[in-house]
């Protein structure tokens, strides 16, 4: 009797295992055809269908795209709000979160509660659309920076976390004279560096997977995501448009490359922060959903 | 020395919150002011107190005949519910992960099936695009290469699948990371009530069945509301993405419509019309399902 229960245990643990194998790969193999497509050689794949391995090796996808002028700002231009943002959303809700922080603020619960209800306010597509024109923000670089610079969902984790370090820090510092900004520079800051990281690496990875705002707003600053959403939607006469650009880099390569092959590079290149980032970073993620969860 | 200290505190204190607080109305609520858009004939270009006040005409023309908005809102209320019913999936993989003894191999499943959650939508139609296309998409190639198939399906241009294709999209960006919530909370029942059931002689199954889908019931419950409360809010980069002719009768919501109407035809009054329907409706959803898990829970949402 035992020995059954057990042996329909272990038969269990086996199913589910292989399972769950197979739902990673449904999630990961996608990926990785993707970039076996990606360096195989494009007239050899066209040919060809691949499954596991590329179809010979090659980086001429590569060398092409980032010879562009265009596809190498755009990734400039990704790299740049990825880390704009990301510096100035950390700063700047950090900082207003300490400050809500203190009890000699008045109205300290009011702007909180404001704050918090942005989760929850949206007033949708148009209006925001025309209120960023009126602003000044179309085409401009800080249409990607100033909009995040304070995110509720950091606001709460921040401030739950300096809520909970000690005191008596603080107060010594307050003693020897120094004032709440420099207590917040100098002190709480350097002590937060756990809350902080899962602030910055949730608003990198938002920064670097944002598109709407680009699409609708800045077309002439155009990321990665916008270049790659262009290519799907009217890939002939991108691919036209590349190839004319390319003749002035490299004439040889141009008659090798396709629109399919050029697709799954730029697909290729818009993911890979992602997947370098994610895995090693995936405690910091984790423990931000978990606070928020029991904040929440 | 205390008084002073304290008074350029206090100034030091605003400037630390105001700039801030500024930003905050600035971004997200000035832009209300935009739905009187919604009540007067606007013009682009021309300033609105010097539009001509129209009140409710384009509500009327909204819920008028011959507009999308009945099939906008059944598109919307449709996918919406499909991803409530959806919702256990995430639960029970949760249960499935934390049933895997390796601790590395559980980790790493966790980190795998997590991952889709991090691209932007567009990666994930270039992703869907590349294995479902209906001209060298690679399931299409596999199936009429295993003779499955005799002609390609287009997939991604089938009216009647949408519903379906699109929760299904859904499923396999957001299963796993969602699972991680239930993971956490599953971390968190008491271990003894596992001994227990143990020595009741419950085996992996009923341990499952008594002691963890009823320990993980009010995780369930919470996002269940919320996922209600958000029952409208149907992700527009992914309606966007997804959108074509083909499908178009079936993928339309709200969020698509409102965009159609404001930006891609430029009547930004009609477009800001069906977008204050909307956000006025999820407000009366939301403070609904408050309502209900407050008197559930006794804690609230919002």
């Amino acid at each position: 009797m035992v020995s059954r229960q057990a042996l329909s245990s272990r038969l269990f643990g086996t199913f589910n295992i292989l399972l769950l194998l197979l739902l990673v790969v449904l999630c990961i193999y996608p990926f990785y055809y993707i970039f076996i497509y990606s360096v195989s050689v494009p007239d050899q794949v066209s040919h060809r269908q691949i499954y596991l391995w590329p179809s010979g090796f090659t980086l001429i996808n590569y060398r092409q795209i980032f010879g562009l002028d265009e596809l190498a700002r755009a990734a400039f231009i990704s790299a740049a709000r990825t880390i704009a943002g990301t510096a100035v959303t950390v700063f700047c809700t950090s900082m207003y979160a300490y400050a809500l922080t203190k009890p000699q603020l008045r109205f300290r619960k009011t702007m909180y509660r404001i704050t918090l209800a942005t989760m929850y306010v949206s007033a949708g597509i148009i209006p925001w659309y025309i209120t960023m024109k009126a602003y000044g923000l179309k085409d401009n670089f800080l249409l990607y920076v100033l909009p995040t610079a304070i995110i509720a969902f950091y606001l709460v984790l921040i401030k739950t976390y300096f809520e909970q370090l000690p005191a008596a820090m603080e107060e010594s510092a307050m003693i020897d004279g120094a004032n709440v900004m420099t207590i917040f520079l100098r002190i709480v800051l350097p002590l937060s560096l756990p809350v902080l990281a899962v602030a910055a690496i949730f608003s990198a990875v938002n920064q670097w997977n944002t598109w709407t705002d680009n699409f609708f707003l800045a077309p002439n600053l155009p990321t990665m995501q916008l270049v790659l959403l262009n290519f799907l939607t009217d890939q002939t006469s991108n691919l036209m448009a590349l190839k004319t650009n390319m003749a002035t880099v490299s004439s040889s390569d141009i008659q090798q490359v396709t629109p399919t092959s050029i697709r799954m590079t730029i697909t290729m290149i818009a993911t890979l922060p992602i997947v370098f980032v994610y895995p090693f970073f995936q405690r910091y993620f984790i423990s931000g959903i978990m606070i928020g969860a029991v904040k929440g | 020395m205390t008084t002073t200290r304290t008074r350029t505190d206090g100034w030091l204190l605003w400037l630390m919150t105001l700039p801030f607080f500024l930003l905050v109305i600035l971004f997200n609520y000035v832009p209300l002011a935009g739905w009187s858009m919604a009540f007067v004939r606007y013009i682009p270009g021309l300033s609105i107190f010097k539009s001509e006040y129209v009140g409710f005409d384009y509500f009327q023309q909204l819920f008028g005949t011959g507009g999308e908005l009945p099939k906008a809102i059944t598109n919307t209320l449709a996918l919406g519910f499909l991803g409530i019913l959806a919702s256990p999936l995430s639960m029970i993989l949760a249960i499935l992960i934390t049933e895997v003894g390796q601790r590395r191999l559980r980790k790493f499943i966790q980190v795998a099936l997590s991952l889709p959650n991090f691209i932007s939508f567009i990666i994930v139609y270039a992703i869907f695009f590349t294995f479902f296309s209906v001209d060298g998409g690679l399931v299409n190639a596999l199936l009429l290469k295993l003779h499955l198939i005799s002609e390609p399906t287009n997939l991604l241009g089938n009216e009647s699948a949408t519903w379906l294709f699109q929760t299904f999209v859904v499923v396999w960006k957001t299963i796993g990371w969602s699972a991680i919530i239930y993971i956490g909370a599953i971390t968190s029942i008491d271990l003894e009530l596992y001994d227990a059931a143990s020595v009741d002689g419950a085996g992996r199954f009923k341990k499952a069945l008594h002691v963890t889908i009823p320990g993980l019931m009010p995780t369930f419950t919470v996002l269940l509301l919320l996922s209600v409360g958000n029952l409208l809010g149907s992700n527009f980069e992914q309606i966007f993405v997804f959108h074509n002719a083909l499908n178009h009768d079936r993928i339309v919501t709200l969020d698509y419509y409102s965009y159609q109407a404001g930006l891609v035809n430029f009547d930004f009054s009609l477009g800001t019309a069906i977008g204050v329907f909307k956000s006025v409706t999820s407000l009366v959803i939301l403070f609904a399902a408050n309502g209900v898990i407050k008197r559930i829970s006794g804690n609230s949402i919002i």
